[in-house]
């Protein structure tokens, strides 16, 4: 939830949407056995950039969170500096399958709450509780309408990543 | 991936332009003898990729894939899926293009004379540095597409690429420089 107005908001380009196009070839991961003989689906990805440097640009890729859409992650978490996984905290359990893949993934990932209308109803250590993550995985509050937010959120994700390959 | 395998199930095969020309017991289009066409040339206004047999010439990804393969009983009745037939049926790019790898135009302008359209609106593109993401969605080409043609061009010799640099002992993660260099961007923001 969130992720097209998180990226916007710290992004300097306004948010562009590629497709990647899904084949029955995926069927493994999305069963599309009972439309026929091939069907494509399109998946939309929205991402913005940052110029960090002369020689440094930084790409943010927001991708659907069910877990039909895995065979996206798996492209972009190689060479990937790490996750944020943007939660609704009215739909806390929407999260799980983005959760488990980055634990499994070893993908460094922050978990941002993005309160609906800026509103948090839960402390993060309820969700911590609640999604039972371990206590080295940074979880923040944001409000993705925010680019010191979405700023800042990044600034986490990065410094967690940087600490676990230190490590 | 966003670019399905190619092989004995994808109908992708049959929308090469090449293909049914020549002699029928090729239906590939693979020229039988030593080809009158020149091989894809780095430079100059050279035979389009259409007109090339569908194979890659090299697979550096995958180098045992790509023998031909026999016609997939029918085919012919598989939807068209469009955007493969700019590739000649290809679903895999020659090189594994990362999604932000970035691509920037060398060719001179007369080299661009003759190539295919989606080629030169990526050469045109990025004559200002732009990722493959970038081309993808300002050229409203799927991604899988995308890579394909920019790995064509930089066969060509007519883009260089800069595939983002990673720490190959550690999965191809960003290494700690890097990482170190990013934090500091961010926080200047």
């Amino acid at each position: 939830m969130g992720k097209t107005t998180f990226v916007g908001a710290v992004s300097e380009i306004n948010p562009l949407r590629t497709e990647a196009v899904m084949t029955s070839a995926s069927a493994g991961i999305d069963d599309l056995t009972h439309t026929g003989d091939k069907t494509t689906t399109t998946v939309a990805m929205d991402f913005g950039r940052i110029t960090l440097d002369q020689d440094l640009i930084l790409y943010l890729f927001g991708t659907p969170g069910q877990d039909r859409f895995w065979f996206m992650w798996d492209d972009l978490v190689r060479g990937a500096i790490g996750a944020i996984v943007l939660v609704d905290t009215r739909r806390l359990a929407d999260c799980f399958p983005a959760v488990d893949y980055f634990e499994n993934s070893g993908l460094p990932f922050v978990i941002a709450l993005n309160g609906f209308d800026g509103q948090q109803p839960y402390q993060p250590d309820e969700v911590r509780e609640a999604l039972q993550i371990g206590p080295d995985t940074p979880i923040i509050t944001t409000d993705a309408r925010h680019r010191a937010d979405a700023k800042s959120a990044l600034i986490t994700l990065v410094e967690h990543a940087l600490m676990a390959r230190l490590r | 991936m966003a670019t399905p395998p190619g092989g004995p199930s994808s109908g992708n095969w049959s929308y090469g332009p090449a293909q049914g020309h020549g002699d029928g017991a090729n239906p590939y289009g693979f020229p039988s003898t030593p080809s009158h066409r020149q091989p894809y040339a780095p430079q100059g206004p050279g035979p389009s990729p259409y007109d090339q047999p569908q194979a890659p010439r090299i697979q550096p990804v995958q180098p045992q894939r790509r023998a031909p393969e026999p016609a997939p009983a029918g085919a012919a009745n598989n939807p068209l899926v469009r955007p493969y037939a700019m590739t000649g049926g290809r679903t895999r790019p020659r090189y594994q293009l990362a999604i932000e790898a970035l691509v920037h135009t060398t060719a001179q302008p007369h080299q661009m004379q003759g190539q295919l359209p989606e080629h030169q609106r990526i050469c045109q593109l990025c004559r200002e540095i732009k990722s493959v993401a970038e081309i993808s969605a300002l050229l409203t080409i799927p991604l899988g597409v995308a890579r394909i043609l920019v790995a064509d061009l930089a066969e060509a010799g007519l883009v260089a690429i800069h595939q983002p640099g990673g720490d190959e002992s550690a999965g191809g993660q960003p290494d700690v420089t890097l990482l170190e260099r990013v934090l500091s961007g961010l926080r200047k923001l």
